[in-house]
């Protein structure tokens, strides 16, 4: 919009504009949202109640720090140590906790395994609960009113969506999240990986197969 | 798997929200799960005039409940934001290009 305008406006600046937001040269002005949580560090940051640099750290760690990774470390360990697995599934908690993988939210995990007979999908339909230390943030779709709202009435459906088609006889169980407990999905591992380090297998955990929106990925 | 991953915040203002929130949990200025409880009930009340999408939406939904929560817990009242806003609005406005913005 305006480009020859702004071309114009750069050569001189003391050409007299009309008042035009999109040509303007203050046009980077932040959004309203933008200012509106700028206003609130500012306040709350002058009131002593936040840190300005512990945002940072917190932005930087679930930027760069945190992500699917920690989870596909979990699900490959599970598939190379049976004694791991069922620790696991019996205390999620305290496994990933143990790697040093834990909710700072004091949330607990639960880990849901798929085999042949039951396909493990998560959900929050109240708003967004996800396992921040074992996925990172949530992305987009998972947040959407359309997959929270869809998961549940027609699991079969979202999972087609996403390319999956599951055996007939395979039930699909639908695990809802909340702030107070957070699901990880187990995918079966995929044939021909007898021998794999854990590395290895970790490239073939991809983060929908930990939400049971894909599977692992056969190598 | 070779897809490039989106970006964890696609605006930089839902990654502020997002972590001003989380270090008021952390700080002990109330629990997730009242948090959630609040989120929740703003996405609800947002969703039934349109469909939301999970992206620009939903942070706008965050930081509705954020400003609420903050006010209900006398924490920030919603004067003094409006006036903090405006002035970040002016000290934009009369800052030259390139010139590091102050209040």
């Amino acid at each position: 919009m305006g480009s020859a305008l702004d071309k114009d406006q750069g050569a001189g600046n003391d050409v007299p504009m009309p008042h035009d937001h999109r040509d303007h040269p203050h046009d980077r002005l932040p959004s309203d949202p933008a200012l509106r949580v700028r206003a609130l560090e500012t306040v709350l940051t002058q009131k002593g109640l936040i840190d300005p640099a512990a945002l940072d750290e917190i932005i930087d760690t679930y930027e760069n720090r945190i992500g699917p990774r920690n989870g596909a470390r979990v699900v490959a360990r599970a598939w190379r140590d049976p004694d791991f697995c069922a620790a696991l599934l019996d205390d999620a908690t305290a496994v990933v906790s143990g790697m040093g993988y834990y909710g700072r939210q004091g949330e607990h995990m639960v880990a849901v395994q798929n085999t042949d007979e039951t396909h493990n999908m998560v959900v929050c339909t109240l708003c967004s609960c996800y396992p921040w230390p074992l996925l990172g943030i949530p992305p987009t779709w998972y947040k959407s009113d359309a997959y929270r709202a869809r998961a549940v009435r027609e699991p079969r459906k979202v999972l087609a969506d996403f390319g999956v088609t599951l055996p007939e006889g395979t039930a699909v169980r639908v695990w809802d999240s909340t702030a107070e407990v957070r699901y990880l999905v187990v995918p079966q591992r995929p044939e021909g990986t007898d021998g794999m380090s854990e590395e290895q297998l970790m490239a073939l955990v991809t983060r929908d197969s930990m939400i049971g929106t894909g599977l692992a990925v056969s190598p | 798997m070779t897809a490039r991953p989106e970006p964890v915040f696609s605006e930089p203002w839902h990654a502020q929200v997002f972590a001003l929130t989380v270090h008021l949990n952390e700080a002990g200025h109330f629990d997730w799960p009242e948090w959630a409880v609040a989120f929740g009930a703003t996405l609800k009340k947002d969703g039934l005039s349109r469909e939301l999408d999970g992206g620009d939406d939903y942070f706008a939904a965050w930081l509705e409940t954020l400003e609420a929560f903050l006010g209900d817990k006398g924490l920030a009242g919603a004067t003094e934001l409006q006036e903090k806003k405006a002035a970040w609005e002016a000290a934009f406005l009369r800052t030259p290009h390139g010139a590091p913005v102050r209040l």
